[in-house]
């Protein structure tokens, strides 16, 4: 599997990099931390651009609204911060003074889901996409590999628009050539087949396509996979085409089963009339487990084999 | 505009924020009461900001902290003519954008606020632009007393010290009550100056309601350069309605017919006597 999913960096590395080649074409470009340049590998940013660096200590609801303060007067903030802290502790400032106030922030939660795992669930963030879908004027992003990660900084940058983006900082695999095309808003199709479809978001998105490729190489099963790489706006398209063509509908995420990827492809599929096999693989409703990302995704079924599992299962419910 | 214009201007504005407040049937009278004069001098003798030059990147800011006053606030930039005033005639009214708090959708409204304690964080954002931008405009801020408890304001304060942003003046509208009862009650925030003179803000204090002292005292800042300022306006509650003066219950109080009509015709005897 290694060869054809080539090792990537932390998609924390490709964050920095990105906004690096930002900030040089662009004196507007600014980067908000709350003492999280370190964890946001934002050293060499805050070196080579030090006039591009706001640093507001640990106060993650004066960063959410400094930086809109920062927006509402023309500047292109980056607020990054841990996303367990940003997207909760902040939420009243996210709603408020970034969504409804229709200042265009970018809102970087990083160390997301469980990349802090063994600290504890203080440092989790199992509950964003949930906390954030509700809100208006938001969109919500977790890329799976080091091109989504970049291709979606950048195109948030262009749109006047709020948006959230998470991600990990564990290294990633490469699952996409540089001419794929990646548009907010859209699915990307990565590997096609009828007999089932794997929707995925974030760190996921791996471990689905191991599922995927586990299944048709044991069983001669042809699995799409569709890395939902816009938890909001949901590709309600793809999602429905997969739901007329294929025999079933798993959705993985790192993220509560409540309020995320997989409720939100339910709720879109129940409303528009499909019926179908379908489960939702995510962190169950229950104090979470600690340990790393990898042992937590184990031990919630988020790797090849479990997801090939119950893939296997529900394709042979008639 | 003189100060004889200005005590003019406050009872017209009371009158007309008491008929909307009456009109829609809801609105936060006593805090509107309390503010009105300090809103007044900022827009009629401090700020530079108009309807001509809202959206040039150099004007003055205003944000309105404490947003529940919106009446207040509604009926000055009424006056000044960012909108035509009947447009208030739809307060709080189904799908008017003249809601019971301040949105961007009302010209001349800069930030939506009401949520408590999130206004000074977002003018410290504008100040610190104006810094990376080299411009010379001036941010200023609303906050109410009872508003205080909210901690994000003093995480604002910290940053508003530490990036120097002597571009930055928050007013507060020390009025000394809110929704419970006294603020000193509630949940004691004096000594507010001591307070911010600790966290790095040059202090003063102001009558809210004499003209004269406030336009002094809002033009001269910064107080010192390279710091924030912060000037502590000692209001009342309820000011300029013999009735409401103080009184806790007309936080969110609206008049009835009969109260109403007492209070325009207060109004009324007290322009007769400037006049």
């Amino acid at each position: 599997m290694s060869k054809e999913y080539p090792k990537g960096k932390a998609n924390l590395e490709v964050l920095s990099e990105t906004l690096q080649g930002l900030a040089a074409n662009d004196r507007d470009i600014l980067v908000v931390t709350s003492d999280s340049r370190g964890s946001g590998k934002l050293v060499p940013f805050g070196e080579r651009f030090s006039d591009q660096i706001i640093e507001i200590g640990i106060a993650e609801q004066n960063l959410v609204g400094v930086s809109a303060g920062l927006a509402s007067a023309g500047k292109k903030v980056f607020a990054v911060s841990p996303a367990c802290f940003l997207a909760t502790r902040a939420l009243e400032q996210i709603k408020n003074d970034i969504a409804y106030s229709d200042n265009p922030v970018k809102l970087i939660g990083i160390s997301a889901g469980v990349s802090y795992g063994a600290l504890g669930s203080t440092h989790h963030s199992l509950h964003d996409y949930a906390a954030l879908r509700a809100i208006n004027n938001l969109a919500v992003l977790a890329p799976a590999d080091n091109f989504e990660t970049r291709r979606s900084i950048e195109q948030a940058n262009e749109m006047n628009l709020p948006v959230y983006i998470r991600f990990g900082k564990k290294p990633m695999p490469h699952l996409h050539d540089e001419n794929t095309e990646f548009v907010i808003g859209k699915g990307i199709r990565i590997k096609d087949g009828d007999d089932l479809a794997i929707i995925a978001t974030g760190e996921c998105v791996f471990p689905a396509l191991l599922a995927a490729d586990n299944l048709e190489n044991g069983h001669g099963l042809k699995i799409r996979v569709i890395s939902m790489h816009t938890v909001k706006p949901l590709d309600k398209d793809m999602l429905m085409e997969a739901a007329e063509e294929c025999r079933g509908i798993i959705t993985v995420e790192e993220h509560s089963v409540h309020g995320g990827l997989g409720e939100a492809c339910a709720s879109c599929l129940l409303q528009n009339g499909y019926g179908l096999p379908f489960r939702i693989i995510g962190i169950p409703d229950e104090y979470t487990v600690s340990g790393s990302q990898s042992e937590i995704f184990n031990h919630y079924g988020i790797t090849g084999e479990s997801i090939a599992e119950t893939a296997f299962n529900l394709i042979n419910i008639k | 505009m003189t100060t004889d214009e200005l005590k003019i201007k406050a009872i017209e504005y009371r009158k007309k924020l008491l008929y909307y407040i009456k009109n829609a049937g809801a609105g936060h009278t006593g805090g509107s009461l309390s503010c009105i004069d300090i809103i007044s001098v900022l827009y009629n003798k401090v700020l530079n900001v108009s309807p001509d030059n809202f959206k040039d990147p150099l004007r003055d800011r205003y944000i309105q902290s404490k947003g529940h006053s919106v009446e207040a606030l509604y009926v000055v930039l009424a006056a000044c003519g960012f909108f035509p005033e009947p447009d208030l005639e739809t307060m709080c009214r189904y799908r008017s954008h003249y809601v019971g708090h301040p949105t961007r959708k009302v010209n001349g409204i800069e930030q939506n606020t009401g949520a408590l304690g999130h206004g000074l964080s977002v003018s410290v954002g504008m100040a610190l632009a104006a810094k990376l931008n080299k411009q010379g405009y001036k941010v200023f801020t609303l906050l109410g007393d009872g508003e205080l408890t909210e901690g994000s304001n003093w995480e604002a304060a910290l940053s508003a010290s530490h990036y120097n942003l002597d571009n930055l003046t928050a007013i507060v509208d020390y009025n000394g009550l809110q929704i419970t009862g006294p603020t000193s009650e509630v949940c004691k925030t004096d000594p507010l100056d001591l307070k911010f003179s600790a966290f790095g803000w040059s202090v003063e204090q102001v009558d809210g309601h004499d003209f004269e002292e406030m336009v002094r005292i809002f033009n001269g800042t910064p107080f010192r350069k390279g710091q924030p300022s912060v000037i502590i306006a000692h209001t009342i509650k309820g000011k300029g309605v013999s009735f409401m003066e103080g009184e806790k219950k007309w936080h969110h109080g609206v008049p009835d017919d009969g109260l109403y009509r007492k209070a325009m015709h207060e109004l009324d005897k007290r322009m007769e006597l400037i006049r």
